[in-house]
């Protein structure tokens, strides 16, 4: 297996300033593995995702590194190459379903547009595609959904409608940011399990966001722990949960409630390994000043 | 059935505020001094020649006297007789309304694409020298009323570079075959391009004067709402589906950040049609609010009636299309 995405040493900062919201982030994903992104709030997750997919915020600049995927440099690329190319292969599955829907526009045009104007597929191929996707993300009446306009769905409803829309054109790459936080608990169980059954019958490579480590040991085979945008852990899920190297990760472990919790979800972490973790990041920053 | 019943609250409201209009105008202008028949006989008159007249216009009967024949009138098609035209209103006031809807529209349609494009260009380059700059402009255009822009355009392209008529709304030299006072739209529907261009001459500077302060209005408000509608996730969405920047601005994000701009759009309009009145005046051009003035220097009452009710009536229908517009383009109202 190849590294379909791999991440060299990414940094990104504040357009101005020389604060670095990402700190040289490296990482890769096989074709069919799942990364796990965990870290507290604001520590960059997001980030990583928006850098990969072209979407960063326009105050925010990458200032050094390599995002390769499929082998081209995106950097290096011209703009309007870099969006087809992550059009045609990547995709996100977003954190709000109620947010990600155009609200004045049908459900089928959503799922197909990108099939359509940006693939270059028959209207009519695009739409028995996304009734065949419709099917795939259990809806039962896929026609009737099609026709519906987003506010006339539930929140589990529309997340499946855009995980259908990700998985459009069979993408090799997914990036789903904290696909469930904004569902209740039985959806969201519902949701993850769909998402790990789709990234496995099309053997996609996925980024998967979350606060949850709970879900990270089902869904991932490795994760990556952030903090202040710096990953101060790459592990296999196996060795993450036996044994975590990094204090913080051992701290992040021991805050996670056991998953016989539903509402598992990140207690407050030791103070001191907090600034033990925030130090670190510190000292590398003056250490790549210097490098840099 | 619950589309008949909003229809039916509609008409209901729009009469109101109709009935409404007609009884405020026809109190107030018999409030204000003024005698209309002094105003239309020669000086010297005679008491009886202006007792007579009076008479014949019914303007001896009391007021309430006076709202109650009008009133019975205008429920037989009736608006009474101009005072000083000596004519019946109502083809009088019909006669000039297209005239001014001309301009009206004419002045919105410029407003609309000049404010537009602004907003556009504005959020297409945000956050650099050229949003600024649409900032700027928006700043002068909202700062100076439309009579002021009247005289500006007036002494730059009628004085200074004479390319535009100062003055009516057609050449007098010209033979006209029109058979409706839809001027520009006949000259179009019969191919005279010719009286076209004529026209549009004449009608340049009056509809930009009023259009520059609704564009810049336009232009403030829809590139503030897209400028919000372009951080939210669905527009993000459809960047990482590899559309531009330009398809994302117009097909993204346009059609749910241009529904505040259209409700505004409404009522400006409305302000827009009201400030026709100074501007027809300042231009000599031979419309409703020009004739509204004469009307009421005359003291003219029926005809000041009849041209209130004309007006207040086109704000009605203004509101609304606005409304079903509206509905027309949120879906989350179209299957309310
Ligand atoms: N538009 C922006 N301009 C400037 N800084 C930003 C912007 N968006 C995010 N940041 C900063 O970048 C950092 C990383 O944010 P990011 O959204 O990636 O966090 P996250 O790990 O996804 O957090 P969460 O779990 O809350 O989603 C944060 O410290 C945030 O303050
Ligand atoms: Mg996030």
């Amino acid at each position: 297996m190849s590294a379909f995405l791999t991440v060299n040493n990414l940094s990104a900062a504040l357009h101005g300033y020389d604060q670095r919201v990402l700190r040289s982030v490296s990482f890769s994903i096989d074709t069919g593995e799942v990364l796990g992104l965990v870290g507290e709030s604001g520590a960059g997750k997001s980030m990583i995702g928006k850098a990969v997919l072209g979407i960063l915020p326009s105050a925010i600049e990458i200032i050094e590194g390599e995002i390769l995927l499929d082998g081209q440099d995106l950097q290096k690329m011209k703009p309007a190459d870099r969006r087809r190319l992550i059009g045609a292969t990547a995709a996100l599955i977003p954190q709000d379903p109620l947010t990600a829907l155009n609200p004045s526009r049908r459900i089928e045009p959503q799922i197909t547009n990108r099939l359509v104007d940006i693939l270059g597929w028959g209207k009519t191929d695009a739409r028995v595609r996304a009734l065949e996707l419709l099917n795939e993300v259990h809806i039962d009446n896929p026609e009737r959904v099609m026709g519906s306009y987003p506010h006339e769905l539930s929140g589990g409803m529309r997340q499946r409608v855009l995980i259908a829309s990700a998985f459009a054109a069979n993408p090799k790459l997914v990036i789903a940011d904290e696909p469930t936080t904004a569902l209740d608990v039985t959806v969201q169980k519902q949701i993850l399990r769909l998402i790990r059954e789709l990234q496995e019958r099309h053997s996609t490579a996925m980024v998967f966001v979350t606060h949850d480590l709970g879900v990270v040991s089902k869904v991932c085979q490795r994760l990556s722990v952030l903090y202040g945008g710096k990953i101060v852990e790459n592990s296999s899920v196996p060795d993450f949960f036996t044994g975590p190297k990094h204090a913080y990760s051992r701290a992040l472990l021991a805050a996670t409630p056991k998953y016989t919790d539903p509402d598992a979800s990140l207690l407050p972490v030791d103070e001191a390994v907090i600034e033990a973790v925030a130090a670190e990041v510190l000292a590398s920053d003056k250490e790549w000043r210097h490098g840099g | 059935m619950k589309l008949l019943r909003a229809i039916l609250l509609r008409l209901a409201t729009m009469s109101v505020t109709l009935i409404g209009a007609a009884v405020v105008v026809f109190f107030v202008i018999r409030v204000v001094p003024g005698n209309p028949i002094a105003m239309m006989l020669p000086p010297g008159a005679s008491e009886e020649d202006i007792a007579r007249l009076t008479a014949h216009y019914g303007l001896d009967k009391t007021i309430l006297e006076q709202f109650w024949i009008w009133l019975t009138g205008v429920f037989h098609g009736d608006f009474g007789t101009s005072i000083s035209l000596r004519q019946p209103v109502m083809p009088l006031v019909l006669g000039r309304l297209p005239a001014t809807l001309e301009l009206a529209i004419f002045a919105l349609v410029i407003a609309v694409v000049i404010g537009g494009a602004m907003a556009l260009t504005g959020v297409r380059h945000r956050e650099t020298r050229t949003e600024t700059a649409v900032d700027v402009a928006n700043g002068v255009g909202l700062s100076i009323p439309d009579f002021l822009w009247a005289l500006i355009l007036i002494v730059l392209f009628g004085v200074l570079m004479p390319v535009f008529h100062i003055s009516g709304r057609i050449s007098p030299s010209l033979d006209l075959p029109f058979v409706t006072q839809f001027y520009v739209f006949e000259s179009i529907a019969r191919l005279r391009f010719d009286l076209w261009w004529d026209l549009l001459k004449h009608m340049f500077m009056p509809a930009l004067a009023l259009a520059i302060p609704l564009a810049a209005i336009i232009s403030q408000l829809l590139k503030q709402s897209l400028k919000e509608t372009m951080h939210l996730d669905y527009v993000t969405l459809s960047r990482t589906k590899g559309y531009s920047e330009n398809h994302v601005i117009l097909s993204e994000a346009l059609p749910n950040a241009v529904l505040p701009t259209l409700t505004l759009i409404g009522v400006q309009f409305t302000f827009l049609i009201g400030g026709t009145v100074i501007i027809e005046r300042l231009f000599s051009y031979e419309g409703l609010g020009n004739m509204a003035i004469d009307a009421v220097i005359n003291r003219d009452l029926p005809l000041i009636q009849g041209i209130v009710i004309v007006f207040a009536l086109l704000f009605t229908i203004i509101n609304l299309v606005v409304d079903m517009t509206y509905a027309l383009l949120n879906p989350r109202l179209r299957h309310a």
